[in-house]
């Protein structure tokens, strides 16, 4: 224990970054080397989530089968989902959470170091066995991401990968997650109360306790099905007794929360850029918390609006409409709250602050959606079409993707000490913005028209608004290649050098640091002065 | 300015507007169809109500936003303000939303009501999904047993076209001018019109639904479950849907089709049918159901539990 003690301040005392790549990488225990794991590798997967929406996209480019088989096409929309959610968003948000929470609150590191590590590095391999199930005879999961049985008990032994992967991606993600309130609770400098926190440690503080909530019902439901599958159980198998519905109340039950996981953080960072922009406070900082704890809340009483056609007793229809319309009032008191805080600022448009206009702007769409979806009767035409497919794509794509953009572009000159290209990131804002509106927007449309989602093939009438969606389709992920240029250039060859305060407005303790931040801040804690701080006088 | 604005306006309102007897999908369609029953016609209604309320509310914040963006920009020399709260304004927007969802509650609830009563119905159809078919079993008509039960599933020639790289245009695949690819069977579900139709859902494998947009709603199909629903179709003609939940390699290739016929019709439909009827014993291509009775609570007696 003394000889720890003894080893780790004369670490800290000589600011030494570990020396080799293996060691530094692979044995790091500090948050933002780890948080840039979590960044680089949300990144890839990003990718390869975003290769398999190009396939989905180019076979329903026209009516008919020209490319892949149904099973593949199949696998493709499973995949891309469960990829997309626990590789690229969840990581993303982690990875922003290791590196800005404690530069935010004043704190030297995590509050559990070695852990940290161990919740990233769970990740690749998890991965790993996710899409290794691809390659295996009796091919990948063909289920969806809900992994519903019966069928998704039809599929081979990627079952069990599949199952196991999602075994590692909850106990990595409940891991940081214990970090983070750990983090966040023990380790604040003096003087930074909670209520004088930046809204994004909120924001992660909530989805935390979410996470911690909700990953192990998630592996509760997995493991049902394993036994289901493996050792003659029978809990979701009719003919056993069992209740195929009951795995989807179970399920929607960790599902719902896991929707606001992937969207509360970014309210947090959307909540931090439009007032630096707008170079005003934030407008309602309590009501912003109490928001995201309400919508915290009732995400755990609204789940089953997810199956409002698998035959509910109509006292359960009621209830869950009711309950899901109450979301809408804690969410626009904060899209109100956004819009007051740009109004009578002082406003300038760099990118950060033009990818977070964009989120309030599409989640909103997204989120109008949302209400429809809620309305019962209407629901029972919406449900399972490619209306819902728009639906979840703006408030995922346009919101959490859009936000974690923003925020990239609001930090990248902290992290790594060097101003991006606004040229080219305004280029990838608007190639982005437009090209996804003309992906998911004729979605709608294709919804309402009665085309059902994870199709692979379609009617002719639904042909032009689904190759209209596949050009935007290619053109939002060929425009993803601009933001990869854009990090490498700002990180390798950028020439401008950016400043402590990277902007004008930014408030906080992390512009307090230099840029790029030191391998180690606040080994000493700041002294908190009130105006240095994100939020105001927050005393009334 | 204000013309250049109204002409694209009218032209998307035309376009929500001009689909009243829409049947089938339709090329470039934008919006949900009325239907041919009472209830599909008022699910529009609410449909409608909801959008135009966001539409609404959209056109309100996203205009304060834009007007925002251009009046208090930096280049322009805006000064920022300071304040940074107000009760009543945050009071006020949280009592409107408040009275928004409770008037769009209302009708929703007594609409779902409707929907949920099955009770007074004429005729009773059962219907079985299977990977990747539907069996529909006619169980009762008036009081009697009508005897008819047949399997539907997608016609050979949009069969054949689905094929990978089979060469077939879908768009040669035509019934009177329509494409149906993907959207005919070989045995439509013949309905009656005037007349309501219970239906009882089940499946022998994995979860389907049942959906035909022209009848306002969609029901899961689900092993060992046995679902409800109801409906009673005004107009003669043929309604086209598609399987809903995702149920494996060919859940893009089960289609529905209602066809629709005056009730003098159908009882003659029904006595053609009556000389074949189906042999005593259960073809072996015909599964078996998969338990022996309904293991979880249903929304209707288990009487209907499946018979075979």
């Amino acid at each position: 224990m003394a000889h720890a003690a003894v080893h780790d301040t004369h670490h800290d005392a000589h600011d030494h970054k570990p020396q080799g790549f293996l060691h530094r990488w692979l044995f790091t225990t500090n948050h933002k080397d780890i948080g840039t794991l979590y960044l680089v590798f949300s990144m890839l997967m990003f990718f390869v989530g975003g290769s398999m929406a190009m396939i989905i996209r180019a076979e329903l480019f026209e009516p008919g089968m020209q490319l892949v088989r149904p099973e593949f096409f199949n696998e493709m929309t499973s995949v891309h989902a469960l990829v997309m959610i626990f590789g690229a968003v969840m990581p993303a948000f982690v990875g922003l959470g290791n590196w800005m929470i404690p530069m935010q609150i004043g704190a030297p590191d995590m509050a559990l170091p070695r852990m940290n590590n161990w919740s990233f590095w769970i990740l690749p391999f998890a991965f790993t066995l996710l899409l290794s199930s691809l390659f295996m005879p009796g091919a990948g999961p063909q289920g969806g991401w809900t992994l519903y049985p019966p069928l998704s008990l039809q599929g081979g032994n990627s079952v069990a990968f599949v199952i196991f992967a999602i075994h590692m991606m909850g106990i990595s993600s409940i891991m940081g997650a214990i970090n983070i309130i750990a983090t966040i609770l023990n380790m604040r400098a003096p003087g930074m109360d909670l209520l004088k926190m930046p809204i994004f440690v909120w924001s992660w503080l909530i989805t935390a306790f979410l996470l911690i909530a909700v990953m192990p019902v998630l592996a509760g439901a997995v493991t049902m099905l394993l036994t289901d599958k493996y050792f003659g159980t029978s809990f979701f198998n009719a003919a056993g007794g069992g209740d195929p519905v009951m795995y989807q109340h179970i399920f929607w039950f960790f599902g719902h929360p896991e929707v606001y996981i992937m969207i509360l953080p970014a309210f947090g960072i959307v909540s931090e850029i439009i007032p630096t922009f707008a170079r005003k406070p934030l407008f309602g900082y309590q009501a912003m918390i109490y928001a995201i704890a309400s919508i915290a809340f009732l995400s755990f009483i609204v789940w089953a609006h997810h199956m409002f056609t698998v035959g509910m007793p109509l006292g359960g229809e009621l209830y869950f409409m009711y309950a899901t319309m109450l979301i809408a009032i804690p969410t626009g008191v904060k899209v109100f709250n956004w819009v007051t805080t740009m109004w009578e600022g002082s406003m300038t448009f760099e990118t950060p602050m033009l990818f977070a206009i964009a989120f309030v702007i599409l989640f909103t769409i997204g989120g109008f959606s949302g209400l429809m979806l809620a309305i019962v009767p209407a629901d029972f035409q919406y449900h399972d079409t490619y209306f819902v497919v728009a639906h979840f794509h703006y408030v995922l794509v346009t919101g959490a993707i859009f936000a974690i953009m923003a925020s990239v572009y609001y930090w990248l000159p902290k992290w790594c000490g060097n101003m991006y290209s606004e040229r080219w990131g305004k280029i990838h804002f608007w190639m982005s913005v437009i090209s996804v509106n003309v992906l998911f927007f004729p979605q709608h449309f294709l919804g309402l028209a009665g085309m059902p989602r994870r199709i692979p093939d379609y009617n002719v009438a639904f042909a032009d608004f689904n190759m209209i969606s596949s050009i935007g389709g290619f053109w939002f992920g060929a425009s993803q290649l601009l933001f990869v240029g854009v990090v490498i250039h700002a990180v390798y060859f950028s020439k401008s050098r950016a400043q402590a305060r990277v902007w004008e407005g930014a408030r906080g303790l992390e512009w307090t640091v230099p840029s790029p931040a030191p391998h180690h801040t606040f080994s000493e804690p700041p002294v908190i002065d009130n105006s240095q701080l994100a939020h105001g006088d927050v005393s009334h | 300015m204000r013309r250049a604005l109204a002409a694209p306006a009218l032209m998307v309102l035309g376009m929500f507007a001009h689909q009243a007897a829409m049947a089938n999908p339709e090329p470039w369609q934008l919006n949900m169809p009325k239907g041919v029953t009472v209830t599909s016609n008022e699910v529009h209604d609410i449909h409608m109500i909801v959008l135009w309320i966001c539409v609404a509310i959209g056109v309100v914040v996203f205009g304060l936003m834009f007007v925002a963006m251009f009046r208090f920009r930096k280049s322009k020399g805006a000064v920022a303000a300071t304040w940074d709260h107000s009760t009543k304004l945050e009071a006020i927007w949280t009592i409107i939303p408040i009275l928004i969802l409770i008037g769009s509650a209302w009708p929703a609830t007594t609409l779902l009501l409707r929907m949920a009563d099955t009770s007074d119905s004429e005729m009773t159809v059962k219907v079985t999904g299977y990977q990747w078919k539907w069996r529909y079993e006619y169980v009762d008509f008036f009081g009697k047993d009508p005897g008819i039960n047949f399997v539907s599933s997608l016609e050979s020639q949009s069969n054949r076209a689905r094929q990978l790289g089979s060469g077939i245009d879908p768009a040669s695949i035509q019934v009177d001018g329509v494409s149906t690819y993907l959207l005919d069977v070989d045995k439509p579900l013949v309905l009656p019109t005037g007349v309501k139709i219970r239906f009882v859902f089940t499946a022998d494998d994995v979860i389907h639904a049942w959906w035909v947009p022209s009848l306002g709603w969609k029901q899961d199909a689900i092993p060992g479950i046995i679902n409800s629903a109801w409906t009673e179709i005004s107009e003669p003609g043929t309604y086209r849907g598609q399987c809903a939940e995702l149920c494996g390699r060919d859940h893009g290739f089960m289609p529905i089709v209602v066809k629709a016929v005056p009730k003098a019709e159908f009882e003659q439909w029904m006595t053609a049918q009556a000389p074949a009827p189906e042999p005593a014993q259960p073809a072996p291509a015909e599964p078996a159901p998969a338990e022996p009775a309904p293991a979880t609570a249903t929304t209707i007696a288990p009487t209907t539990a499946p018979q075979g």
